[in-house]
């Protein structure tokens, strides 16, 4: 089937299986490889992107219903190559991270949680990314990280 | 089938479904057993594809290679497998008496036994003595990346990209399993998606992929999906623990006994050896005079155990930390009291447990001194009477564990690390190290430009390419700061030293006269720093280059004291955990984010298991938990934020005076949380709840109680 899709603002024609889900659609023909793969269930998250505009986990779409829409992947966050989205900058400077692999899906979660919620309280980051999930952080400085910016306009 | 002999397969269909390359079997690879990282057993051998008999689910039957992935599931789904059902066995104290046997040729499904024979006065003289049957249960590993690899020839040499935590002796393994020679190997480490103690070794897929890789004459790759990866990567922890202690009746420990039955999987694999760490860590933070301790690692039809953040100790804290507690109820007296009263005293170190092991500094008293105090434990406790007396549906729960626990290896260790000054006067250092989220680059860079004054921005830290650094121990057991920073650290010092007497050529001066100014990275005369040498300078003379390999004096006991607080529903049964306030003291620290970002890490995988996590198998050996909706993987909605209170007691270990902090919150906080739990209910006569403390589980406690 063909799909045409807006990937990071770039317009995208592709002949692809209709089993083909997104996230293999975008890694294995896109080579976007930002985007992971953590589980088969959709309970991980790390495969997050977002779908015009909104955060879904790429696992669980198929890649012909991205047919006629916009999907952002952690490519297409940063404003620019050489300047990272405030969410980014946040997880870097609170130690977000450890071994990164989460940390994509986690950065597009956090992203759309703060356009729904702009000022959340600890709980509701918590509850916002419960499917998310992490094994290095214990999601102690994650949290912290989306607090931080919510305070710098992470929401934008 | 979790026991069953394969009859016959049939791959006929498979190997015409769109896209195949070809179907592969045992017999076709031919290839040697995989030892894991450790073999315990000669007789309990695992090979790479199942053989004639499958001993549990998720043991890989045929290799199928495609072109696609998508291909591969297709085609597996052809594979047509006869087998004769032979009886299961799952539960290891069943596996114990050997009605089922998994390995003909062992003869028993007894794969390891440690310990002498108990001691039938043990307890003689204590006016007290309690026992309990402890289930550690067996719990899912679960790094966010499944394993993956690739391999490709070039000619007789082989190239793996394996998400592994040991790159060089993954590299040692293939050459050995395939029969190749010093050199032929060539192994990479690319960003690994974390490990927990789970990446080490190479599989039987991994090895069929390379043998693959050479007989089809083209480059292959493998990856896992999420169930794959529960069935077969590995599960951690399994013991079924009885501990047994006694004392006086003002709360003086007197004896201890831990008796451990190990869970190894169907395969005697590094899962089964564990029980060797609990029992070195035995008696804990405690001088008890009398420690005994046995050990029985068997075979079940599940899935191989393997090392798990922890890998033994954990076990270790669970079963002493449960048992203090027991005694403490028992005899009426505080949790903390009771502690304090036995913890082996600040002026003992170095000091040698019970169990024999060798504790080399510590200061116990003031760990539960500082968490008690962070905690704010009287006024805790007030709380905890208020709810008790008003009868509150939410009753709250106070947990303490205090622990030591062992890094670096049960021996002294050690690591290897190069560096190198670029002819620009910039750095690279080499790490036998294999960072998969612990921080290597930026902790190794601060090392090296402490000594070199060379700026952190200038320093690169190359690891994981066997190529590039041939030897190393990689990452696991909280190994690298304390070996491979030190041999980091090593390095520049033997670095600068070089330096200063190739400056004092260039300068003609005396090399005692010579000073490195570490805010310029410049060597000059003492007094006289307008004549000198940059790094960049003397490198352009010759190359400069040091390789050094750093022995260290022995292994490091990082040790802590945690406080949980939990809010347990009495109605429901569930478990909130509101606060968790840890003291983990692992020497002095280098880097106080990444300890802080180990410390969160090993909190939650500790909390995770006391509360909810556990790898559950039928009595038919199908596993229920085998993936992340079924497996109640810990999320961010469970969680406090963690209260961290700082301590450092340097180690004399090594220079840097740094304990391993990789595995502490796992070891602390599991006990303490579930002590918490026991302790909310301890007013309706409740001692112990197995782990994990669901809601159904703390439910049936309490109706049991009550009635």
């Amino acid at each position: 089937m063909n799909v045409s899709v807006n990937v990071n603002g770039q317009q995208r024609e592709d002949d692809v299986e209709p089993r083909l889900l997104l996230v293999h659609y975008l890694r294995d023909v896109l080579g976007l490889t930002g985007t992971n793969v953590g589980c088969d269930t959709s309970s991980c998250g790390a495969c997050s992107v977002h779908l015009d505009g909104e955060a879904v986990k790429s696992c669980t779409v198929l890649a012909v219903m991205a047919d006629g829409r916009s999907v952002t992947t952690i490519e297409g966050l940063a404003p620019s190559a050489d300047e990272m989205h405030p969410m980014q900058r946040a997880f870097q400077e609170n130690h977000g991270l450890q071994c990164g692999f989460c940390t994509p899906g986690m950065v597009m979660a956090a992203t759309s949680l703060l356009r729904e919620i702009p000022d959340p309280t600890e709980q509701q980051v918590r509850e916002g990314l419960e499917g998310n999930l992490c094994r290095c952080t214990g999601y102690h400085n994650i949290v912290q990280a989306v607090l931080a910016a919510a305070k710098s306009g992470g929401a934008q | 089938m979790a026991h069953a002999r394969i009859t016959s397969i049939d791959a006929t269909d498979a190997a015409q479904a769109p896209g195949v390359v070809g179907v592969f079997t045992l017999a076709d690879v031919g290839l040697p057993a995989v030892p894991g990282i450790i073999l315990l057993n000669q007789d309990v051998k695992r090979a790479p594809l199942a053989d004639d008999v499958v001993r549990f689910v998720g043991e890989p039957i045929v290799a199928i290679v495609t072109e696609e992935r998508y291909q591969g599931e297709d085609a597996a789904e052809l594979v047509f497998v006869d087998y004769e059902p032979l009886p299961v066995v799952v539960d290891p104290e069943q596996a114990l008496k050997d009605e089922v046997v998994l390995h003909e040729v062992a003869g028993t499904n007894v794969v390891m036994r440690l310990g002498e024979p108990p001691d039938e006065h043990l307890f003689d003289g204590c006016d007290v003595v309690v026992t309990e049957r402890i289930v550690n249960q067996r719990i899912g590993i679960a790094p966010l990346e499944v394993r993956s690899a690739a391999a490709a020839w070039d000619g007789e040499r082989l190239t793996v990209w394996q998400a592994t935590q040991m790159p060089q002796a993954s590299r040692d393994a293939f050459q050995a399993m395939l029969g190749l020679e010093p050199g032929q190997v060539h192994l990479i480490a690319p960003d690994v998606g974390g490990g927990f103690g789970a990446k080490t070794g190479v599989s039987g897929e991994e090895l069929v992929m390379a043998w693959l890789a050479r007989h089809l004459d083209r480059p292959m790759r493998w990856l896992e999906n999420r169930t794959e990866n529960m069935l077969a990567m590995g599960h951690g922890r399994a013991q079924i623990q009885r501990v047994t202690i006694g004392g006086t009746r003002d709360g003086q420990l007197q004896a201890y006994r831990l008796e451990i039955i190990a869970d190894s999987g169907a395969y005697a694999g590094f899962g089964g050896m564990l029980a060797f760490m609990t029992r070195m860590m035995a008696p804990g933070v405690y001088a008890i005079p009398k420690v005994e301790s046995t050990s029985v690692s068997v075979v079940t039809n599940t899935t191989p155990t393997v090392a798990y953040r922890g890998a033994g100790r954990p076990e270790a804290a669970a079963a002493i930390e449960r048992a203090i507690d027991l005694y403490a109820a028992e005899i009426g007296v505080d949790p903390v009291e009771v502690r304090r009263k036995n913890l082996v005293a600040n002026d003992a170190f170095p000091y040698t447990n019970a169990a024999g092991t060798t504790y080399d500094s510590g200061d116990y008293q003031r760990a539960l001194d500082l968490v008690v105090e962070a905690a704010d434990y009287q006024a805790l406790r007030a709380e905890q009477q208020r709810r008790r007396a008003s009868n509150d549906v939410h009753q709250l729960g106070i947990g303490v564990a205090v622990y030591v626990e062992v890094t670096g290896g049960p021996y002294a260790g050690n690591e290897v690390a190069k560096i190198e000054i670029t002819p620009d006067g910039g750095a690279k250092v080499y790490t036998g190290t294999s960072p998969h989220g612990q921080g290597h680059v930026t902790a190794w860079s601060m090392l090296a430009s402490e000594e070199l004054g060379i700026p952190m921005d200038r320093i690169e830290v190359i690891h994981g390419d066997t190529d590039l650094v041939p030897v190393g121990g990689g990452t696991a057991g909280s190994r690298s700061l304390q070996l491979g920073g030190a041999a980091v650290h090593q390095a520049s010092l033997e670095l600068v030293e070089l330096a200063r007497k190739r400056a004092a050529e260039e300068l003609e001066a005396n090399p005692d006269d010579i000073v490195l100014d570490k805010i310029d990275g410049r060597f000059h005369v003492a007094g006289t720093p307008a004549v000198g040498k940059t790094w960049a300078e003397l490198a352009i003379v010759e190359p400069m280059t040091v390789e050094s390999t750093f022995q260290a004096a022995s292994s490091t006991f990082p040790f802590g004291a945690h406080i949980a607080v939990v809010d347990v529903d009495t109605e429901t049964g569930k478990v909130t955990v509101e606060r968790l306030i840890a003291v983990d003291d692992a020497g002095r620290i280098l880097n106080p984010l990444i300890v802080e970002g180990q410390r969160h890490g090993g909190l939650a995988q500790g909390i995770a298991q006391a509360l909810c996590e556990e790898i559950v198998y039928d009595e038919d050996g199908n596993l229920l938990t085998s993936n992340l909706a079924d497996f109640t993987f810990i999320s961010a909605a469970e969680l406090p934020s963690f209260e961290l209170v700082p301590m450092e007691t340097p180690t004399t270990a090594n220079p840097l005076g740094a304990k391993g902090i990789g595995e502490s919150g796992t070891i602390g906080a599991t006990p303490a949380v579930q002590n918490a739990v026991v302790d909310a209910l301890s007013h309706l006569g409740i001692r112990h709840i197995d782990m994990p403390t669901t809601p159904q589980r703390v439910w049936g406690a309490i109706q049991g109680a009550v009635r």
